[in-house]
């Protein structure tokens, strides 16, 4: 029998272990998952129908807008093609929103189904206590997920973008492309730094955070403007701005917000309703982003400890 | 029939249970409706969005137009939800499809019977958003007591449509892996954006307009709305057609739908047994 090897801690051995479990957990999502063609039906053509529809309906708000435009008679003739134009502005703006939402969004469900409720599944499926003793940190494994997450989300992501470049003909008008990389990256740091903390969460809540996330679906696409300006809850007295601050705990709200002022020219600023200047979203994201990854790794910390003292670190269906 | 009949009662109190049982009754009532809700508010801000940029007198018809469609929208989302997911819950995820495909009951059943608690409480969320629409909304309903027969058929005909359609996608997920989610996004979405359910057919292209007027679901919204809603005025492209002819296009298909259900059902169940898929997990 040969001796067991000593446990190594040096730095390089480490960095080298979590990095190949990175590696290992983000494979099965963006190698593995490609081997199931029918996802890109599932993932990447279908969820466009839903965005679609709320295109749609802004369509329709402008094509009754312009219809009531023509019709009124005691407009003279510039007025008319000036109001036309304004209406074709906003409603550009506005559909834009919707294609930015409907990117914001692939990521947003990505976070809660596969990231959040992900440790739940492994559980349930019974990988959980494989991966428990595995000798990377944690967080490796919750980074592999969330780089594979990123990965797969990408394709629907694009899918969405394209789609509303070519089929809806929004047009985009990029003036800073590296602060718009930087809001990007770090609105999804920040959001898959929230999911690598709910996954820990959920698997203290048990079966309830199946519904959870269920939950976060409507609500949050609410709270955060996914299909409208966020500043709209503005014009809604009372209630409307206390729910934007609390969706703003929610990095896509203020990475949507951002996102869409850097992407619409001037002239539909005004139509998008910014929440406050990109410089301070931007400080806020980092924040959060920061902020999630601590929590996460604390409360990962935590579910260890718990389910080792409890002993349901492998019961299932509870 | 009494066979089916107890599978049938069985699998609801089952789906029922599964639904249900994670919290507390009152937790589970605001659960049920706090999503449908949050839905509908998506659109009263849309609304407002547009009130406020473009056109400050506002369009009382259009948002009662897509108030009503988006409300009765709660039962396709929920109700195909409901039956297709539950071959793919019983397969990977509690992993007991196993069991109760080789029991001695009718499997589409069995999921009709799972599917009919979400029928239930959809049916719930509905009405909750339709009154939290005309008290709090100033949304245009005008059901009047003569109607209210129609109402029931179409939508008793409407339901199982959509229960037809929840089963041929059921059929179709005994051979896909883990995709519960992406179905239950895009499949309503098709619904969605050509079933005239918040917005007029009149705003898809021709090829779009052709594509709704061949799929029942959007027959009844029409009629739906029609006998909620008879002094909208917003023109659906289907005026044409009076409130029988639609009632009797809705009987056609939800019998040709429950008859294609069993064909695609069965082939699904075919191939699945043939490459062993019945029970197969997919995890990543």
């Amino acid at each position: 029998m040969s001796a067991a090897p000593a446990r190594r801690t040096d730095l390089r051995y480490r960095l080298g272990l979590n990095a190949r479990a990175v590696v290992g957990r983000s494979y099965p999502r963006i190698i593995g998952a490609n081997r199931e063609p029918s996802w890109i039906v599932f993932e990447a053509f279908l969820p466009l129908l839903g965005i679609a529809s709320y295109v749609f309906i802004y369509q329709a708000f402008g094509t009754r807008t312009i219809a009531a435009i023509v019709a009124n008679d005691s407009l003279t003739q510039a007025e008319r093609e000036a109001a036309i134009a304004g209406a074709h502005l906003w409603v550009n703006a506005l559909v834009a929103t919707v294609v930015l939402g409907g990117t914001m969004v692939a990521f947003w469900l990505n976070v809660l189904w596969s990231m959040a409720s992900q440790l739940y599944w492994e559980k349930e499926i019974g990988n959980l206590q494989l991966y428990m003793m595995a000798p990377m940190n944690r967080m490796a494994l919750l980074g592999g997920m969330a780089v594979g997450g990123m990965f797969m989300t990408s394709v629907r992501a694009l899918s969405t973008l394209a789609a509303g470049v070519i089929v809806f003909g929004v047009v985009f008008q990029v003036a800073d492309p590296l602060s718009l990389l930087a809001v990007f990256f770090v609105t999804l740091i920040a959001l898959y730094g929230m999911g690598m903390m709910f996954a820990s969460l959920y698997l203290l809540w048990g079966r309830e955070a199946w519904n959870l996330s269920a939950l976060m679906e409507e609500p949050i696409f609410f709270s955060s403007g996914m299909y409208f300006p966020v500043g709209g809850l503005f014009k809604i007295p009372g209630w409307g701005p206390a729910v934007a601050l609390a969706g703003s705990l929610v990095p896509a709200t203020l990475g949507l917000d951002a996102l869409r002022q850097l992407t619409l020219g001037p002239a539909s600023q005004a139509a998008i309703l910014p929440l406050a200047p990109v410089s301070t979203e931007l400080l806020i994201l980092c924040v959060l982003a920061v902020g999630f990854l601590v929590l996460a790794r604390y409360a990962l910390a935590y579910l260890e400890v718990l389910a080792k003292r409890e002993g349901k670190l492998t019961s299932r269906h509870q | 029939m009494n066979t089916y009949w107890r599978t049938f009662k069985v699998a609801a109190w089952l789906g029922w249970e599964m639904d249900s049982n994670w919290t507390e009754p009152w937790l589970f009532v605001i659960y049920s409706v706090v999503k449908p809700v949050a839905g509908a508010f998506i659109l009263v801000l849309m609304y407002v969005v547009f009130v406020a940029i473009g056109r400050p007198q506002g369009d009382p018809a259009a948002f009662s137009y897509l108030y009503i469609g988006n409300s009765f929208f709660i039962f396709v989302a929920s109700v195909l939800f409901g039956t297709f997911q539950v071959i793919q819950s019983d397969r990977e995820w509690y992993q007991t499809i196993r069991y109760v495909y080789i029991s001695p009951i009718s499997y589409y059943v069995y999921i009709v019977g799972r599917a009919a608690s979400k029928v239930a409480v959809s049916s719930f969320a509905v009405a909750i958003t339709l009154l939290f629409g005309v008290f709090f909304l100033n949304v245009s309903i005008q059901l009047s007591w003569t109607a209210i027969p129609m109402f029931l058929a179409a939508t008793a005909l409407g339901l199982t449509v959509l229960l037809a359609i929840g089963i041929c996608l059921g059929g179709i997920s005994f051979l896909t892996a883990k995709h519960t989610h992406g179905l239950a996004e895009g499949i309503p979405g098709l619904f969605y954006v050509f079933c005239g359910v918040l917005f007029p057919l009149s705003v898809l292209p021709s090829w779009g307009r052709a594509i709704g007027q061949g799929i029942p679901l959007t027959y009844w919204f029409d009629i739906t709305r029609r006998l909620l809603a008879p002094s909208l005025g917003v023109d659906t492209t289907l005026t044409g057609y009076d409130d029988l002819t639609i009632l009797l296009l809705l009987l056609v298909s939800s019998i040709a739908f429950f008859a294609l259900s069993i064909l695609i059902f069965k082939t699904g169940e075919y191939f699945a047994r043939k490459a062993g898929k019945i029970d197969m997990t997919t995890s990543y």
